[in-house]
């Protein structure tokens, strides 16, 4: 079974207006920004965005926000308990008769990895284990960015980061493999879970469309392509999106009440091809080639990858 | 007849709160068990919402409050320190919600029964806070804070505080107020500057950039704080008139002609008052100043009830550690300039962990106050611990020594 879109079928079809403003203190290039532009073409204005420390935390520096919409900041760890008072204080008004229906509000979650994969997760179970009718997005760059790229659960393995460098002992960097924050937000039975990436605007808008007809948690997981954090040019943040997407690592699906569709099937480049255009997997070229860490990661991405075909296409 | 705990319940069922995000802990847990169940059978037009920890349940209560709904939440000790950062955030969002704290020492060790190292930690949040002696003072203090709350004037959040045990599971006679006349006193919540809605949208929180704004609304919510101290009179004189009962930013109790003065705050004030009635039939003229509203700090009412005395004594039921007892310093700080100042200020810490203090130990503290104040030199901090105390502890500490033998 394939996967086929229903709205957004041409890209003349996405819709020109903006609800980000350009101007915000946030880097060139940067991919979580990208997607949040595209994710609100659907999403609107009738927004109230509940933040979590990180990098989009800037988005809103007083005086100013790049939205036509509503901003709470709360805290790293629980912006998700934000969105849940805001959800349930609009429903109550809305109910006692003080809030017309017109001036209800959608609550969008934003929070970065470093947020999503730790901090908040308590917070984010709970949301969803309470059925909160809400969207989370997260932007994950696979590193604390806001604070100049330390080590999170999101980052792959392989990757050089402040705290994870590569040395004698661990010529590799980074040693763990990346959170499946996918598959543990899965095993709570939302009714909506996607990734997305900026390259990708039909999937990614397609998605957040599906969503929109579902009540309950809807979660997001975008690819946060980083020139700042991840050493390229801010230039190249779509060839890296895209390239993340072609080599498999960053697979592309949607899981509706659980059940996993992958959304695009890449034809599958060879890792390197990615893993080359960035500073911070450098080390795993020169000064010397590390064969084995990039066989590693390959052999990670044919894994997951053949698993899928199993799962997907029985028989 | 009724507990602390229920007492408090029905505080924010009189003031109508509309949202009750709740997590249990010991021993608040009798709160918002009582609330869940209005909530349920319709006698409270609320949504109470189970979050997972006390810091997500803060944050929900200060987003919903944000938003523009009434809400009223409760925890105790480890649950407050666990939800500090966010005490700090919604303060810092200018939101009238109403928070009880049911005090619980802190660990470790890990210990069930009261002192105020817990809401004393949060004097610094922005929070205002109300101490309460009796389950009467408890309810009707909870719809004051809500007034006060509420007010153009404040805008800041409320920490009502009772005691763990000694208040939270003690029944009282309480007179509840009639719901009517609590509307009536407390008009229904419809902030001017708070809301996310369609056409009206707000950012709230947001980052700024550089200390000289940082500075204006931190200065703001001190500005804010301070108003506090004339809107809590009003809403007392109101709250007088409705219902009978009259509430002062602090409680003199027996000081008109008091030489020497102990100062308390909460439950264990009942036994000061009782300890200042044992001394006054042996002749003493002592007298006992509890301290109510102890966030805006109420300077100029303090070192007026203080002053002229021969010697104060503070009876600090927390300690911080390596300095003494907190309230002490904040008492013998707005004494300093006062001309008339008392000759001596004296430090006791008692209570801690819900110790019991002794008819001998009072006794103990108006003896070394009066001969400070004769002397013209204070003293402490003196830690509250009588012989027999002391006895079974080493007993404890043998017992500990021989099992450790043995095994």
């Amino acid at each position: 079974m394939t996967w086929q879109r229903e709205t957004f079928k041409k890209i003349k079809q996405i819709p020109r207006e903006e609800h980000v403003f350009p101007g915000t203190p946030l880097c060139a290039g940067c991919g979580g920004l990208e997607a949040l532009r595209l994710a609100a073409k659907v999403l609107g204005d009738d927004v109230v965005y509940v933040n979590a420390a990180g990098c989009f935390t800037m988005l809103a520096a007083y005086p100013y926000t790049p939205f036509k919409g509503s901003w709470l900041y709360t805290t790293m760890g629980s912006a998700p308990a934000g969105a849940q008072g805001v959800r349930d204080a609009l429903d109550i008004m809305i109910a006692k008769g003080r809030l017309p229906k017109q001036e209800n509000l959608k609550v969008v979650v934003l929070g970065g990895d470093g947020s999503t994969y730790d901090m908040a997760l308590s917070s984010t179970s709970g949301a969803i284990y309470r059925g909160l009718d809400f969207y989370y997005f997260c932007y994950d760059n696979e590193a604390y960015g806001n604070t100049g790229m330390q080590l999170s659960p999101a980052t792959p393995y392989g990757a050089r980061t402040a705290t994870s460098p590569c040395s004698v002992q661990h010529p590799a960097g980074t040693l763990q493999e990346k959170k499946d924050i996918f598959e543990i937000w899965r095993a709570h039975k939302p009714p909506y879970i996607a990734t997305v990436a900026p390259r990708y605007p039909l999937d990614l808008e397609e998605k957040f469309a599906r969503a929109a007809k579902l009540a309950g948690p809807k979660l997001f997981l975008a690819l946060s392509a980083c020139p700042t954090g991840w050493l390229y040019d801010p230039g190249e943040t779509p060839e890296v999106a895209k390239l993340a997407v072609e080599t498999g690592l960053w697979p592309l699906k949607e899981a509706v009440n659980a059940e996993v569709t992958h959304t695009y099937i890449p034809k599958r480049k060879p890792v390197e091809e990615y893993l080359k255009l960035q500073g911070r997997f450098r080390h795993l070229f020169e000064p010397t080639l590390q064969t084995e860490a990039i066989a590693h990661i390959q052999e990670r991405v044919n894994t997951y990858w053949e698993r899928v075909k199993k799962a997907e296409q029985p028989g | 007849m009724m507990t602390g705990n229920l007492a408090a319940a029905w505080g924010a069922r009189l003031a109508d709160v509309d949202y009750v995000p709740a997590f249990p802990i010991t021993p608040q847990t009798e709160i918002v068990e009582a609330l869940s169940k209005w909530c349920e059978n319709g006698a409270m037009p609320a949504r109470f919402v189970t979050m997972d920890s006390e810091h997500s349940m803060m944050t929900a209560a200060g987003a919903a409050a944000a938003t523009g709904a009434r809400v009223f939440t409760a925890t105790s000790s480890q649950g407050l320190l666990y939800a500090f950062e966010v005490l700090y955030s919604v303060a810092g969002w200018r939101v009238p919600l109403v928070l009880v704290n049911v005090s619980r020492a802190l660990a470790a060790p890990i210990t069930l029964e009261p002192d105020h190292n817990d809401v004393l930690a949060a004097r610094d949040t922005g929070f205002l806070q109300i101490h309460a002696e009796t389950c009467q003072e408890v309810v009707d203090s909870i719809l004051m804070a809500y007034r006060i709350a509420e007010d153009e004037r404040v805008m800041l959040p409320v920490i009502v505080n009772l005691d763990g045990f000694y208040l939270s599971f003690t029944r009282e006679p309480v007179s509840l107020p009639d719901p009517e006349q609590a509307k009536q006193f407390l008009p229904p919540f419809r902030p001017a500057h708070l809301g996310f809605t369609a056409s009206e949208p707000h950012a709230l929180g947001v980052a700024v950039l550089g200390g000289a704004t940082y500075s204006y609304f931190r200065h703001q919510m001190h500005l804010a704080s301070l108003n506090a101290l004339t809107v809590h009179q009003e809403a007392a004189s109101d709250f007088a008139r409705l219902f009978g009962r009259h509430y002062d930013l602090i409680e003199s109790y027996r000081l008109d002609d008091a030489e020497d003065v102990l100062v308390m705050t909460n439950a264990f004030a009942s036994k000061g008052k009782a300890a200042v009635d044992a001394a006054r039939e042996q002749g003493r003229r002592v007298g006992l100043l509890r301290l109510r509203v102890i966030r805006p700090w109420p300077a100029e009412a303090i070192s007026h009830a203080l002053q002229g005395r021969r010697a104060v004594a503070v009876l600090d039921q927390n300690l911080a550690p390596g300095q003494g007892g907190i309230l002490f310093q904040e008492i013998a700080a707005c004494l300093y300039h006062k001309a008339r100042r008392p000759r001596a200020l004296c430090s006791f810490i008692g209570g801690l962990g819900g110790k019991n203090i002794s008819d001998g130990e009072f006794r103990a503290i108006f003896d070394q106050t009066a001969e400070a104040g004769l002397r013209g030199t204070g003293i402490g901090p003196v830690l509250l611990y009588t012989e027999a105390e002391h006895r079974e502890m080493v007993q404890l500490q043998d017992l500990a020594a021989e099992s450790r033998a043995d095994s």
